[in-house]
Order: structure tokens, then sequence, then C-alpha cells
């Protein structure tokens, strides 16, 4: 060290220095590689494989080629899951993304003057940090047919008899919504308010004196200004969605009760697991990887062109 | 004249007006958040027979016996809360510090390869886990590593999340300067690391460290798959366990106090640390 500063050639020295930076970055490297690629790459391969247990009788592994994928396709599980989860979200993101936009504008409005607006942003964002798990369970508990929620309903003369809401395919999914809306709103609402905040005052105060009233300005200046963020949350909701299972395997015990019209995909690939079919298993995380990894790249496309204008 | 006072006042009647609206919207959505949690706490402290007869507002005397229930019960429960403890705590100390580390080589150093990294990483950054999860557990399978804590922990030394936040914390807060006044001064470059930048990370470690802990605390799919032995297993796998039981049969006193025994940890500390998490999560989003 003291003879690269004696010398003094810059060059040599940010030379000797660079390579630390492989040092550095290894461990993120070493790590990702085996507990990330390898084993994309053998799910992959997998997914070509036919390797189930039937019975007490190991089945495979036999090389089967596209044959998984054709079986997935062909059967209507696929189908109804991906349309249980898709429907579960939209009832969660809806009311989400509607909410987070208001009470985003609202705490970001300076003219409000919202008192109190760090109390209403702890606890509208402490959902967020339960335990899903936990959090099933204790909806489970509370709208079960002799639960509390049933005896208020009928304490207060609603209903004459518990009304079984885990019998219902409608009740089901919506506590399943209502649950990702409370865990999402608070986290999406400060996303959100973060933008709002970004945007240059003046542009509001410009709109005002032209005569525009509160529903103008925010129609026509933050909605378009918020276009970047507001698909950022949006797509990172649908993967957040894609990924949905500890709420509704809890809720339903892993049966995607009633007739399987809460099961969700990744519940359909923990069944494969569970019971290693690992040849399905494949194909199906194949799939959502392609789903997930598109869906990624239009975030990095939308990060990436926010960082190059800077 | 007349005129435009009329339309401030209007415009200030609308202004109260819809401050009141968002004071009501803000309290019911309140009130939606935390109905759950206080009648989770009220049953947490009533007696099974209390509890089937009806709801009741008022908290019940039995907070005590059914804590002596639950941990006395078939559940392992303490097992549990130790191991949970256990796992997120080594997972949000291998991901701070060496996320910070991964981001430090990226924003220090100049060295070939070093774009195609950064943009990697941000590609890669929203990739669920679930999808390898196949392949994972099988290579964990044949390295002998179900049933212990390992797969839990170590791939968290790579969590692209956590990096991209250490590096736009860096990119505001630590100038180069101070790595080359600390090379002049003969120091090492990880001595510099640990003994200058680590400490200068503080408050970006502190944020992802409870936001890495929580989630760790939370995760239920890996660990389901891999914890398969009972003195090993984590809470929420408990949990699920007690769902899946004739939980009917069960004392339900002792159902809500499980419940409430992995949820209210959590809550204490979100309530100290709320500040610094709120805050987190505002920069943690892509300001880009």
């Amino acid at each position: 060290m003291k003879d690269s500063r004696n010398t003094g050639q810059g060059k040599s020295k940010v030379v000797k220095y660079n390579k630390w930076g492989y040092i550095f970055l290894a461990p993120f490297v070493i790590v990702y590689v085996t507990f990330q690629v390898v084993p994309l790459f053998s799910t992959i391969y997998n997914s070509f494989f036919e390797n189930f247990r039937s019975g007490l009788i190991q089945i495979g592994p036999n090389w089967v080629g596209l044959e998984n994928y054709k079986k997935i396709f062909s059967t209507p599980e696929l189908m109804q899951y991906t349309k249980n989860t898709l429907i579960m979200w939209i009832i969660g993101f809806v009311p989400q993304i509607i909410v987070s936009l208001m009470l985003g504008q609202w705490f970001s409005d300076v003219r409000l003057k919202l008192r109190c607006s760090g109390f209403f942003k702890t606890v509208i964002y402490l959902p967020n940090l339960i335990m899903a798990s936990a959090f099933s369970m204790l909806f489970f508990a509370l709208f079960s047919d002799v639960g509390p929620v049933n005896g208020m309903l009928m304490s207060m003369g609603v209903i004459d008899e518990p009304f079984r809401f885990f019998a219902s395919v409608g009740a089901t999914r919506g506590l399943v919504g209502l649950m990702n809306f409370l865990m999402w709103f608070g986290n999406t609402t400060i996303l959100l308010m973060a933008g709002i905040m970004g945007i240059d005052v003046s542009l509001f105060e410009a709109a005002e004196v032209d005569g525009a009233n509160s529903w103008k300005r925010f129609t026509r200046i933050t909605l378009p200004l918020l276009k970047p963020i507001l698909i950022y949350v949006i797509i990172t909701s649908m993967i957040g969605g894609i990924q949905m299972f500890d709420v509704p395997q809890i809720l339903t015990n892993g049966k995607g009760t009633p007739a399987d019209s809460a099961t969700t995909l990744i519940m359909y690939l923990n069944r494969h697991l569970f019971s290693k079919n690992y040849g399905m298993g494949g194909a199906l995380s194949v799939f959502l990887f392609i789903i997930t990894a598109i869906l990624s790249l239009v975030i990095y496309a939308i990060m990436y062109r926010k960082r190059d204008k800077n | 004249m007349s005129k435009s006072k009329k339309t401030k006042v209007s415009a200030g009647l609308s202004i109260r007006a819809r401050k009141a609206v968002a004071y009501i919207v803000l309290v019911i959505l309140s009130i939606l958040c935390l109905f759950w949690f206080y009648v989770l706490f009220v049953n947490a402290t009533r007696t099974h027979a209390d509890i089937q007869s009806g709801f009741s507002a008022v908290p019940g005397g039995n907070f005590w016996n059914n804590w002596t229930n639950l941990v006395t019960g078939s559940q392992p429960i303490l097992s549990g809360m130790i191991n949970s403890i256990l796992v997120s705590s080594l997972c949000a100390l291998f991901s701070t510090y060496f996320s910070a580390m991964t981001a430090y080589a990226i924003h220090v150093y100049n060295f070939k390869g070093k774009k195609f990294m950064f943009t990697f990483i941000l590609a890669i950054m929203m990739i669920p886990s679930q999808v390898t999860a196949l392949g994972f557990i099988q290579f964990m399978d044949k390295l002998h590593l179900v049933n212990t804590f390992v797969p839990l922990i170590v791939p968290t030394i790579a969590a692209p999340v956590t990096f991209y936040y250490m590096k736009q914390y860096m990119e505001s807060t630590l100038p180069l300067s101070i790595i080359e006044a600390a090379r002049i001064d003969g120091s090492g470059e990880f001595r510099t690391f640990n003994k200058i930048v680590i400490p200068l990370m503080k408050p970006a470690i502190a944020v992802q460290a409870i936001f890495t802990f929580v989630s760790s605390w939370n995760n239920y799919f890996m660990p389901a798959l891999i914890l398969k032995q009972e003195k090993i297993k984590t809470l929420p796998i408990l949990i699920a366990q007690l769902r899946s039981a004739d939980w009917l049969k069960f004392d339900m006193g002792q159902v809500y106090m499980m419940i409430a025994f992995s949820i209210f940890p959590v809550i204490i500390v979100y309530i100290c640390l709320s500040k610094y998490i709120v805050q987190g999560v505002a920069l943690g989003s892509v300001k880009g």
C-alpha cells in the first residue's frame, strides 16, 4: 500500500483496489447461484420427467418430453386455480387501490392539514406485519359457525341462525380478499403518498388559479403524473397475488373448500410438492416462473427508465 | 367583490367538508384494522365457556390460565417461539450484513461486469422463491439439510430487495472520500467496511433488519416444506397444525392465546419502532 502511494500512479491504485469488488460480491453470487439458479434449472429439468408416487410404487423418473406440460394445460385444474387466484386478487386489489389513492391524496394535501396522520399511518400499516397464517387462523375462529362474528350478528338481530361463512363460495373468497386488502392497503398508501408528494406543487397551484376543482386536479394532474408508480404498484401486487398462499391455505385447511373455489396456484404447487409429484410440480413451477419473469421485466423497464432520466 | 368573497367561503367550507369526510373514513379504516386484534385480545383473556357463550367487549380474567394451559399443552409452543426467534434473528443478521457488503462492492469499486451484476440483481428482484422451491427442496434433500435451519437462513445472504435499499442509502450518505481517507490512513478494505461503513449504515441496517426479521417470522411456505420434526418447527407451522387439528374440541381460550402469542410480539416491536418502519417503506419504494 505504501509503495503504490509513493509511486503515485492513480491508475494502478484503482486497479489494485478494484479486485476487492469481486471479493465483496462473492457471497451474494455464490449463495444466489447455489440456492436460486441451480434449483431453477433443476426445476426446469424435472418438468421433462414423469416422477411421482402411486400408492407405494414410485413411478419414474422417466423422460417424457413435454408430456407434463400437455397434461397440465389440458386438465381443468390449472384454469380453475388461475381463475380462483385472479378473483381473490381482484376482490382485495380493487378496494385497495381506490382507498390507497384517496388516503395518499389526503395525507399529502397540505391544505387539508390532517391531524394525527402519523397515528393513522401507523395503524393502517400494522396488518402488513402480522403473520398471515395467524391472521388467517384468527379470521377462521372469528367467522366460524359458533364464532364471535356470528354471535354478534345474531344478537343484533341481523340473522336468526349462524351464517356458515366457510360453506359459501362468495364469503370464503370475500374473506380472503378482505384479509389481503387489510394487509396491503397501508403499504400501498405509503408508496402512493411518496409518489404524490414528489409532484411539483406549482402545478396544482396553477390549475387552481385556472379554476380546476379538487377532482379535476386529481384526475388531470395527480393520476397522469403518478402513472409509473401506479403501474409499479399494480404489477408488484399481481406478483404478490400469484404468490397468494398462507391466507387461503390456513383458512380452508389446505383444501380450498368449498369445492376447490379457494385453491390458489401456489396451493396447487404445494400439493404437488407434498405428494412428491415432481414432474407436474416442475411444469407448474416453470409456468409460474415465466409469468412472474414477464411481470418482473415490466417493473424493471419502469425502474430503469426512471434511473436513466435522473 | 362580494362574489370573490363568496367563492372563498365555499372553498373554505368544501375544505372543512372534505376534512370531515377524511376523518370519518380514516376512523372507519382504523377500526377495521384494529377490531380483529381487539377481539383476539379479549378472547385470549376469557375461558372456553365464556367464549362459547357469546361476544364480550370487556376482557376476562383468564389470561394467566390460558397461558399456562397453552405452555403445558400438546403443542411445542415454547420451542416454536425459540426456533422462530433464532431463525428470524439470524436471517436479519445475515441478510443485512451481506446485502450491505454486496451494495458496497457495487457502490465503491469499478470492475468488469459491475453494470451487468447491478442490472441482473434489479431484474431478478421480484421473482418469487416459490417458483424454484421444487429444485430447492430436492437439492436440500441431497445435501441432507432437510430438518435443519440452514436452508432457511443461508439463502437470505442473497437478498436483492435489501441490497437495493442499501445501495440507495449508500448513494445518499456514503461519500467515497471517507473510504479514500481510510485507505490513506492504512486501513485495509475489510477493516474499512467493518469499522467505518457498517457503523455509518446503521439506520439502513436497522430498518432492513426489522423487515427481514418480520418476513422470516411470518414465513410459512418454505419452513413447512423443510422442517418436519416436531421440535424444530417454527410458529407458523404450529398455527397450521392447530388449524388442521380437530379444533372444535380444543379449548378456544388456548386457541386465541396461541394466535395472540404469534401476533402480539410483532405488534409491540412495531409500536416502539413504527416511525422508522413507516419511513423505511416510503424510502424503499422505487424513487429511482
